[in-house]
Order: C-alpha cells, then structure tokens, then sequence
C-alpha cells in the first residue's frame, strides 16, 4: 500500500505544481522521490526551454498574434502542452491571476503574451523585484491607465490596484494611500507608440518621464519622503498584510479553494496555520518565491488536501491534453484546443476584469459543466489517442478484470483519483452489466477497450473528476 | 395575413447580441446630416448605395432584408442607447448590459432574474434556452438553469460521442451519479443541480429537431443555425421564454468595408440580417411569430470619426427591435454629431439602455421592470 500512496501522493503534488502526469511520468518521480522531485520542480532552468521553432513553422500567425483571438492563445496553450518545466508555467499560470491583464482593453496579443513572458521567467524568483518589474511592465500600465497619471493630474487607477489587489488586500491602506502612492507613480509611462497604421502593432516600451513626476513629500503607511515608484514598493513588500495576501493568493492556487478575494478582508482564511507558516517563509527568505514554494509543497497542510481544489478551465483543458497525449503538434484544429477554456468559462489573457476570475465552485454553472465534462470524455474516450492507448495497455497487462477491477483499474491509472462511496457504487453497478473485461482474443479486445474507454468516459463524467 | 388574435401563448423573447460594438453611424445613417460625410471619408456608404428608409435615415445595402421589415412598420430603431460614462471595453460594457450594474461589479444577469420570476420553483429547466458555447452573464443567477446549446441542437446534451445504444444506460448511470447525498458538501450538490437540469434539459430539448418540418432554408451561416435551432425549440412547444444568441465581432477597427473580409460589417450584417428573414420566415409559416419578438444591440456604438480604415470604441449606439406585435419606427433621435456635442469623439448617449429593456420587461413580459433592471426608466413606446 505504502507504494500506492507514493504514487497517489506524486499524483496530487504533479497535477498542482503542474498539470498532472501520466502513470509512467509518476512511477518515474517516485523512484527519484517525493523531496527531490519538489526540488526538480523548483529549478526549472535545468529542464530545456519550450521549443518555439516548431511552433513558429506551423502556427506563424502565434508569433505576433497581434489584436486576433486565438492566435495568442494558441501561442500560450502551445507552451502550456508542452512544457518540461510544468511548475514554472503554472506559476506564469498564477501571476496572471493575479495581476489579471486583459486583451479586451489591452487589444494586443504581443504585449500579453510579453506580460506572460515575464510571469514564467521571473515568477518564481523574487515578488519584491517582479512587482518591480510589473509596474513597469508597459502592458500594465496601459491597463491601469498609468501613462495618464501626471504629476498636475493624478490618476489612482495603478496606485490603486497595486494596493488592493496586486500586494496588501483591501482594507489595509486608506484612501490617502491610495492618492499619495499613485503620486510616487506619476511618470511612469510608455514611449509614444508608434501608430499601427500602416505598419502593424509595434512592442511598447517603458519609459520614465521625470518632468511629468510629482516630486513633492508624500506620507505613505506611516512613511515620509520623496518617494518614487521603487520606495513605494519596497514599503509595501514589508507591510504584514502584504505576506498575508500573497500567501493567501499561493494557498487558494496550490493548496484549497479560499472564499473568493472580495471577501478576504471579512472572512478568515480556512487554516491561518497554514497561511501563517507561509508567510513565515515569505518573510524569512525576504519574499523568494522559490523558498516558499519548497515549503509548500512540503508541508502536511499540502499533502493533505487533495481533491479541495476546483480545477480552472486552464487546468482541465491543459492536464486532458498532456495526459492524453497526440497534442503536442500545434496541428490544424489547435485554435479551437486553445478557446476550449473559454468556453468553459476561463478566456485566456482576457480575463473580465483586473480582480481576475472567480475560482472554486464559481467555476461550475449550468454551461461551463457540461463544456467540461463533453471536452474531457471526448478526449479519453479516444482510444488511438498515445496516452489513452497507455492506459489501457496497462489495464490488458493485468489480465481479465472481474468489474470491480475495470473500475478500481481505471480510477487508478487515470489519476490516481479519490471518488465517494456512492458514485463507486454506481460505476461498479455499471461495470457488473458489461460482465468481465478481457483482451484474450481479437473480437473480445475490441470490446474490452470499448469498455474501457465508457469506464473512463463515465469517470471523468462524475463530479469528484472537477476537483483537483 | 391571418386576422390579428390576442394571443394567449405566453411571450418570448429572443435576444441576438452583436458582440465587439456595432457602428450605429453606419447601421442608421443619418445620410443627409454633412456631417456624416465629413466624418465618414474612409468608410462612409456611397450615397448611391444607401438604402433609404425615409428622409433622414437610411441602411447600408448589406442590411437589406430589414427594409421590409421597416416598411411593415414591424422594425423599432432605438437611437442613441447607452449610459452616462460608459467605458469603452468590451468586457466591462457588455457586463453592464448583461447586469444592469453600471458602477458596481454585477452578479445577476437580467434574463436571469426574469427566467426565475417565470419559473421560480424551476419547474422546466429549459425556460432558458442559449445557443452558443458560453454561458451569457445576462442569464446567469445562481441557481437558475440555462440550457447551454454550444454545438448543433441535435447533439446537445452530455457525452455526445457516446450514441446507439449504450447512450441511455450511460446516461440513466451519469443521472444516478449525480443524485445529491446527504453530506455530500454545498459543492457537490450544486454541482449535482447544475447536472441534474442539464440531463433534463437534454431529454426536453431533443425533440425539437426530430418535430421540426419546414420549407424554409436558412443560409449557412453561424448565425442562421443558432436561428434556426431557436426556431426548432419555439415550435416545438417546450415553455421556452427566453432565447439568446449572439453573433461577432462587430469590433471594426480596421478594414471596415473591406469588401469580401469575413470579418467586415458587410459580411457580419449580410448574415445576420438574413438569417433573420429566414427566421421571421420560418415563424410566420408555422403560425409561431405572433408571440415573439427580437432584440438586437451591441455594447457600444463606434467613433464618429473613422480612423482611415476602420472606426474605434464609442458610446451611444443603436438598438433594434423586431417582431409582428412591434411598432415600428424611430425612437428616440441620433445624438448630435457635432464635434462640441460628442463626449470624447463619441456620440452622447441619450436613451439609457435600461429603457429600452424596461419597455419590454414592462409591455412585452409583463413583469415589473424596476428590480430586474435596478431602477425606473422612461419606457419608449415600441410595444402597446
């Protein structure tokens, strides 16, 4: 049983610090072992870099995908298949959901993905330089409207969500603040674009414009001085709250769903524990993502809680096509792969607005479930698909399966997955019609993997297959 | 035409949303207005090509199955809809129609909250009926079905690809899967709600293209299909109230009038506007028309001055309303297009969007248009 629970546990670790793993990919961690594998993970410069050449030969347009859907989501489902770095694109993953951009004011595919870009190159590195680099990063501050905030007209849109949204939380600054940080911003701006008309969309770049700065004293969270962009953030990073949101923001990710964020300010986090454990590391390390990762996913309060997560859409879509392999070519028909998650509810690089996506349960509604369900059973009830074809070949290599073996056999090498007493029940009810499954002979194999793929059909149909 | 009957089968509405922000200037063109030429260099329709629908007001060429409709006095043309500061995104704009929330961040679709004053014990869970593969803010309230036909209507419902004669048993098993258990958790029993009316929504819902017959033929359009399947579903019988559709992008920055373009306001316009005449077609044949009408409107209007190729986010924009029991005509007038009169190059809007919603929550749908629309507006006169 012990390895079984290497295996489960593995499973749980890969499909929250990446997309999940096939059944061989697991066996192959738990021989390196749990530890070493957070390590693997946590180093992603040791793995190679996502080949874009291919992409480029196939999916030119992915390049510079400009102002067109789905071009730029081609782009980043492309990286998110393929990756040999699954922790580093899903932190990209994360820092978008936080510092939620989006293409419907944006109306530039090139700049989001830049924006994405700099998630997945600096996401696990330092929080304080990666605020750093996002206030500078051109795609925000057009976002936030910063290029029109000047030093004889404050705009507090940036100063404003830098606050409650990118790093401390609501409730934890006042309205002063607000102004007197978005004063310390005036002049951070981007070069004059160039007009697209004729020649097409040109890369934004940031500029600091030091005539158009509010130079005057500023009082900031108790702090007095001639502040600029960098001191505001450096204030910031040290305030508790800011450990505390952050971290809070890492657990309702990795860890279980939290309330959503606009209740934070009133409802306590489900296990202060945990969060204080967390926020322990981010300030210890002075705010390396990388050590607080590691602690993590070390944890118990991480081990502990599979299946408390409501997969997003990105994760769905994402972990259906990289376990049931055949995807990794951006081949004709990958546009449509790409706005999947879009029509489950999750339109990638457009999120609704800066707060981000609702997540947990308010991922489910009447359309999103059935989208999820449909794509998913679609996918494993492929049989010619390479990691279907795993997957049953490693059902055959057990020999007949008397029906409680076709289920226990598909739940495991599907996740492995946890599911309730009922629905097992049911399942196993289903099975006992079929009768027993084998491939020992050509007219029973031919049913026997019809079987199997209904099983894995009807698994991946079940509520408990939403969470995570 | 059949003499005119009070009819006593119960109202509908179907709402085709033209996402990415219609052009208003070029949908109703105020064709004698200078201003309309001076503003329109790039893409300004020749005078030659307008289509006149009175001495003010024409349409493109590309919009003309509506001319009939016009000339029937069956076309209400809503002038300048908007709101005060309205943004010029997407995602925000359209969120305000979908909630009626234009401050704060809405949770309720209005569609929504009208499906659960018809069906508040959610007795038919198809009462709510959308074709297209994302669920519309405008019919989302927690707890209130909406059946969500992304593909073709006759392969909707859960795992289309398995048919024949395993597809009842699995599904009679995936039904059993998703009863709700006692301590199961809130999450799991939402979910196995949100399943449960889904499954029963499928069971209603295809028998609607097995009943349908018709001499109609809809173009192959995107747009035609999500018409046509509406049409299946109305004809049918099934207690559907409320449509929605949608067709894109309308969001014309560049290449316009491109001719040919796919995604040029000729090509968007040509197909919607006939795949609604086929639709008022496919109505009026099977005596279903007299208790439907059609919403059009689109987040925003478009800058009054083109951009060289194309034209960007404006404000006031124009809204449609179709159907044998409408009075046709203007309603309300087009802003000014005088550059002192425009808010940020824009035209000011003058009729608030939730008028035009409330005329027919109040007149149409008989339901108290305040709570659903967050407030009381003038209601212009298209429906008795």
């Amino acid at each position: 049983m012990a390895y079984q629970d290497d295996i489960a546990l593995m499973a749980h670790l890969m499909r929250r610090a990446g997309f999940g793993a096939g059944r061989d990919e697991l066996e192959a961690r738990v021989a390196k072992g749990y530890e070493a594998t957070v390590e693997e993970l946590l180093h992603p410069e040791a793995q190679p870099a996502v080949d874009e050449y291919t992409l480029m030969r196939y999916q030119p347009a992915a390049l510079l995908p400009g102002g067109q859907p789905p071009m730029g989501n081609v782009n980043w489902m492309y990286h998110l298949v393929n990756t040999k770095r699954p922790l580093e694109e899903k932190m990209a993953l994360f820092w978008h959901h936080v510092f939620a951009t989006g293409n419907s004011k944006v109306d530039n595919y090139d700049q989001l993905l830049t924006q994405i870009k700099l998630f997945r190159d600096k996401g696990m590195g330092n929080y304080r330089d990666l605020l750093l680099n996002v206030a500078k990063n051109p795609t925000m501050i057009f976002w936030l409207d910063n290029q029109q905030n000047h030093g004889n007209a404050v705009n507090e849109n940036w100063g404003r969500e830098l606050l409650e949204l990118f790093s401390l939380g609501a409730g934890n600054y006042t309205e002063t603040d607000v102004r007197e940080c978005s004063r310390a911003f005036t002049g951070w701006t981007f070069a004059t674009k160039i007009p697209r008309a004729p020649y097409g969309r040109f890369p934004w770049q940031f500029e600091y414009r030091p005539e158009d700065h509010d130079d005057g004293e500023k009082v900031f969270l108790g702090h007095k001085g001639n502040f600029n962009g960098e001191d505001i953030i450096d204030i910031v990073v040290q305030q508790p709250a800011c450990g505390k949101f952050i971290c809070r923001h890492l657990y309702n990710f990795f860890v279980a769903d939290e309330s959503q964020v606009p209740a934070w300010p009133i409802e306590p986090p489900r296990d202060q524990k945990a969060i204080d454990t967390l926020v322990g590391a981010f300030r210890d390390s002075k705010f390396d993502m990388r050590s607080i990762l590691r602690v993590l996913f070390n944890s118990d309060f991480f081990k502990n809680a599979r299946f408390q997560h409501m997969k997003s859409p990105a994760e769905v879509v994402v972990s259906t096509l990289r376990l049931v392999g055949g995807h990794e070519l951006p081949a004709p028909g990958i546009g449509n792969l790409s706005m999947q998650p879009t029509y489950m509810g999750q339109d990638m690089l457009n999120p609704p607005s800066v707060e981000g996506w609702h997540t947990g349960k308010e991922w489910i509604n009447s359309g999103s479930l059935m989208a999820r369900v449909n794509f998913v059973a679609e996918k494993v009830g492929d049989t010619s698909l390479p990691g279907v074809r795993a997957i049953i070949d490693r059902l055959k290599a057990r020999g007949t399966l008397a029906p409680e073996q076709l289920v226990d056999g598909c739940l495991d090498q599907i996740g492995p997955i946890e599911i309730g007493a009922d629905t097992k029940q049911e399942l196993v009810a289903q099975a006992k019609e079929w009768g027993q499954v084998a491939w020992d002979s050509e007219a029973h194999a031919e049913i026997a993997d019809q079987r199997a793929a209904e099983m894995l059909q009807l698994i991946v149909a079940t509520r408990e297959y939403q969470f995570g | 035409m059949p003499a005119t009957q009070e009819t006593k089968k119960d109202p509908v509405i179907v709402v085709l949303q033209l996402t990415g922000g219609n052009d208003y200037v070029n949908t109703a063109i105020p064709y004698n207005n200078p201003l309309y030429r001076d503003n329109r260099k790039a893409v300004g329709i020749p005078d030659d090509q307008i289509m006149h629908l009175d001495s003010q007001y024409g349409i493109p060429p590309y919009m003309a199955p509506l001319k009939q409709f016009w000339d029937d006095k069956k076309l209400a043309i809503l002038h300048g809809v908007g709101w005060k500061e309205s943004p010029r995104s997407h995602f925000r704009a359209m969120d305000i129609w979908h909630t009626c929330e234009p401050v704060k961040v809405g949770t309720e679709g209005w569609l929504g909250r009208v499906a659960r004053e018809f069906d508040p014990k959610k007795e038919n869970v198809v009462t709510t009926v959308s074709f297209g593969p994302s669920l519309p803010r405008a019919l989302a309230v927690p707890g209130v079905p909406v059946a969500c036909v992304g593909g073709p209507l006759e392969n909707y419902g859960f795992l289309p690809t398995i048919q024949g004669n395993q597809r009842k048993q699995i599904l009679e098993r995936f039904a059993a899967m998703y009863k709700p258990a006692i301590g199961a958790g809130a999450v799991m029993d939402y979910m196995a709600d949100t399943g449960i009316d889904s499954l029963k929504g499928e069971d209603i819902l295809k028998v609607a293209p097995q009943r349908y017959s018709s001499t109609v033929q809809y173009p192959s359009t995107s747009i035609a299909r999500k018409l046509k399947g509406i049409a299946q579903v109305h004809f049918a019988d099934l207690g559907t109230r409320i449509f929605y559709c949608d067709h894109s992008t309308f969001d014309t920055h560049a290449g316009q009038n491109a001719a040919g373009s796919p995604g040029s306001h000729p090509v968007l316009w040509k197909a919607v506007t006939e795949g609604i005449d086929a639709f008022m077609k496919d109505l009026r044949e099977h005596d279903h028309a007299d208790n439907v009408i059609l919403l059009m409107f689109s987040e925003f209007g478009r800058r009054v001055r083109d951009n060289g190729s194309g034209t960007d986010h404006g404000a006031g924009g124009v809204a449609f309303v179709l159907g044998d029991k409408v009075k046709g005509g203007h309603y309300g007038e087009m802003p000014s297009l005088e550059a002192s009169k425009l808010v940020q190059g824009d035209l000011d809007p003058n009729m608030d969007f939730r008028s035009v919603y409330s005329t027919i929550l109040d007149k149409w749908l008989k339901l108290n248009p305040a709570p659903i629309v967050n407030g009381t507006f003038e209601q212009p006169a298209f429906l008795n």
